[in-house]
C-alpha cells in the first residue's frame, strides 16, 4: 500500500496549532517561574531548616519523583475536585506542574547551595553583610549560577512533559492536535506536524535561557566558563 | 469488588514493568549503537547520531507514540498492536537518552588511556572492547540505573494514544467506575513509588559506591 501524504489538510489548522503552542507556552512560563521559587523555598528548608522541615522536604521530593506527573496531575486536579475544591482547569494543570518541577528544582538548588563553600559566608559576615543580603548575593545568585545548565534542561523537559496534561482536558499544543486529528483524519502529518512545532519550541525555549543567563550571569559571559 | 479493583491496578504495574524492561534493553540496545556513531571517526555518522540524539530528546514522548503508532502505515502495516507501538515509541526515546549518557560516560574515560592503549599496539576494536568499556561501563550503571526511574514512569502516557493497558490507565478506568480518584490514584502513586524508589536509591549506593573507588 502506497501512502500518501496530505500535509495541506492539517496546515490549515496553522491558527489552532499556533494557539495551543502559545498555551504550551504560558503555560510552561507560570510553571517555571512559581516552580523555581518553590523549588529554592524548598532547597533552602532542606538545607538549612531544622529537622522537621528537612525531612518533610525530603519526603516531597522522593515521593514527587518516583511518581509520574500524570498520575499526579489526576491526582491533584480530580482529587481536590472529589473534595469539593475546583480550581479552573488551567490553574489545576499549573499546579500540578509546579508541585512536580518544585521538586526536581529543589534538588538542583541543593547541590547549587551546598557547592557554595563555608569561607564565602564567612567572608560576607566579615564584610557586614546583612543575613538577606548573604542570602541573596552570597548563596542564591552564585548557586543560581553554577545550576543554571541544569535548571534550563529541567523547565525544556518541563514544557515537553506538558503535553500529557491534555489528558485532563487542557487545550494546550498536544491537546488541540486531537481536535486537528478529529477533523482532517491525517493522524500520521498532525504528529509530524506537532514534532517539528515542538522541536521548534524547544530551540526557542534554549534559546531564550540562553539569553536569561547572559543577562543573569554577565561574570560568566565575561570569563567564558561555567564557574 | 474493592478485591477486583486492587487486582486490575496489579495487572496494570505488571503492564507498566513489562513495557518498562522491554524499553531498557530495545532503547538500550539502539542507545549503545548511538553512543558508538557519535564516537565515529565518520564525520556523517558522528553527526548524524548527534542529530538522531538532539531530535528525540526535543520531542515529546507522547508525539514519539503518535509517530511509533500511525508511522507504520507507510510500510503498508495498518495497526500495530499496543505494546508494539509502545515499546517502538519508548525505546526511540530510551535511546536519544541513553545513547547521550552513554556518549558522555564514553568520552569520560580519560584520554591518557586511550594513547596508552594505543601505545600498546592495540586496534581500534582491541582499544574500545578492552580499555574503553570495562572503564566506561563502571560510570554508566549509575545514570542507567536513574534512568530507569524516568522510563517507568513515561510508561504511564502509553495509554493516551497507543491504549496500552498499564498502571495509569488501570487507575483511571477504575477512578471512572468509582469516582474515588484520591483512593485509587494514590494507590496508583503507591504503586509506581514503591517501583521506582529502590531504583532510585540504588542508583545513589552505586555512585557512592563508584566513587570511592575513583578516588
Amino acid at each position: 500500500m502506497e501512502y500518501e501524504f496530505d500535509f495541506k489538510a492539517v496546515l490549515a489548522y496553522g491558527p489552532l496549532f499556533s494557539q495551543g503552542a502559545w498555551t504550551t507556552l504560558v503555560l510552561t512560563f507560570w510553571a517555571t517561574l512559581a516552580g523555581f521559587s518553590f523549588g529554592t523555598v524548598c532547597a533552602v528548608g532542606r538545607t538549612s531548616g531544622p529537622r522537621w522541615l528537612q525531612a518533610l522536604v525530603g519526603a516531597y521530593v522522593e515521593i514527587i519523583r518516583n511518581t509520574p506527573l500524570l498520575i499526579q496531575a489526576y491526582f491533584l486536579i480530580f482529587g481536590l475536585a472529589s473534595i469539593g475544591i475546583r480550581l479552573p482547569i488551567m490553574v489545576g494543570v499549573v499546579l500540578a506542574m509546579v508541585v512536580n518541577i518544585g521538586s526536581y528544582t529543589t534538588e538542583v538548588m541543593r547541590a547549587g547551595i551546598e557547592s557554595i563553600k563555608r569561607g564565602q559566608l564567612e567572608a560576607a559576615e566579615c564584610l557586614g553583610f546583612s543575613r538577606a543580603q548573604t542570602f541573596l548575593h552570597v548563596i542564591l545568585k552564585p548557586a543560581m549560577e553554577r545550576v543554571y545548565p541544569s535548571l534550563v534542561s529541567l523547565y525544556v523537559l518541563l514544557m515537553l512533559g506538558s503535553s500529557v496534561l491534555s489528558a485532563v482536558g487542557v487545550e494546550e499544543l498536544f491537546g488541540i492536535s486531537n481536535r486537528v486529528q478529529s477533523a482532517t483524519y491525517r493522524n500520521f502529518e498532525v504528529f509530524i506536524v506537532l514534532g517539528a512545532i515542538y522541536l521548534a519550541l524547544t530551540l526557542v525555549l534554549r534559546g531564550v535561557f540562553w539569553g536569561l543567563g547572559q543577562v543573569l550571569f554577565p561574570r560568566r559571559r565575561k570569563l567564558g566558563t561555567a564557574l | 469488588m474493592q478485591a477486583l479493583f486492587l487486582l486490575s491496578l496489579l495487572e496494570g504495574a505488571f503492564g507498566t514493568i513489562v513495557l518498562s524492561i522491554l524499553t531498557f534493553i530495545c532503547g538500550g540496545a539502539v542507545g549503545f549503537v548511538v553512543a558508538l556513531a557519535r564516537l565515529s571517526p565518520i564525520r556523517p555518522i558522528a553527526l548524524a547520531a548527534a542529530a538522531y540524539i538532539q531530535i528525540f530528546q526535543g520531542i515529546p514522548l507522547l508525539v514519539q507514540m503518535g509517530l511509533a503508532y500511525f508511522g507504520p502505515i507507510l510500510l503498508g502495516i495498518d495497526s500495530i498492536p499496543p505494546l508494539g507501538a509502545a515499546t517502538l515509541a519508548m525505546s526511540i526515546f530510551a535511546s536519544a537518552y541513553l545513547g547521550q549518557i552513554w556518549y558522555g560516560c564514553l568520552l569520560s574515560v580519560a584520554k591518557p588511556q586511550w594513547e596508552a592503549a594505543e601505545t600498546l599496539g592495540l586496534n581500534r576494536w582491541q582499544r574500545m572492547t578492552r580499555v574503553i568499556l570495562p572503564q566506561s561501563i563502571r560510570i554508566a550503571t549509575p545514570p542507567s540505573v536513574g534512568f530507569m526511574v524516568i522510563i517507568v514512569k513515561n510508561t504511564s502516557v502509553s495509554s493516551l494514544v497507543v491504549g496500552y493497558h498499564e498502571l495509569t490507565y488501570n487507575a483511571k478506568i477504575i477512578n471512572n467506575a468509582t469516582f474515588e480518584p484520591f483512593l485509587y490514584f494514590g494507590l496508583a502513586g503507591l504503586l509506581y513509588f514503591m517501583i521506582c524508589y529502590p531504583l532510585s536509591v540504588q542508583s545513589r549506593s552505586l555512585e557512592r559506591k563508584f566513587n570511592v573507588a575513583h578516588r
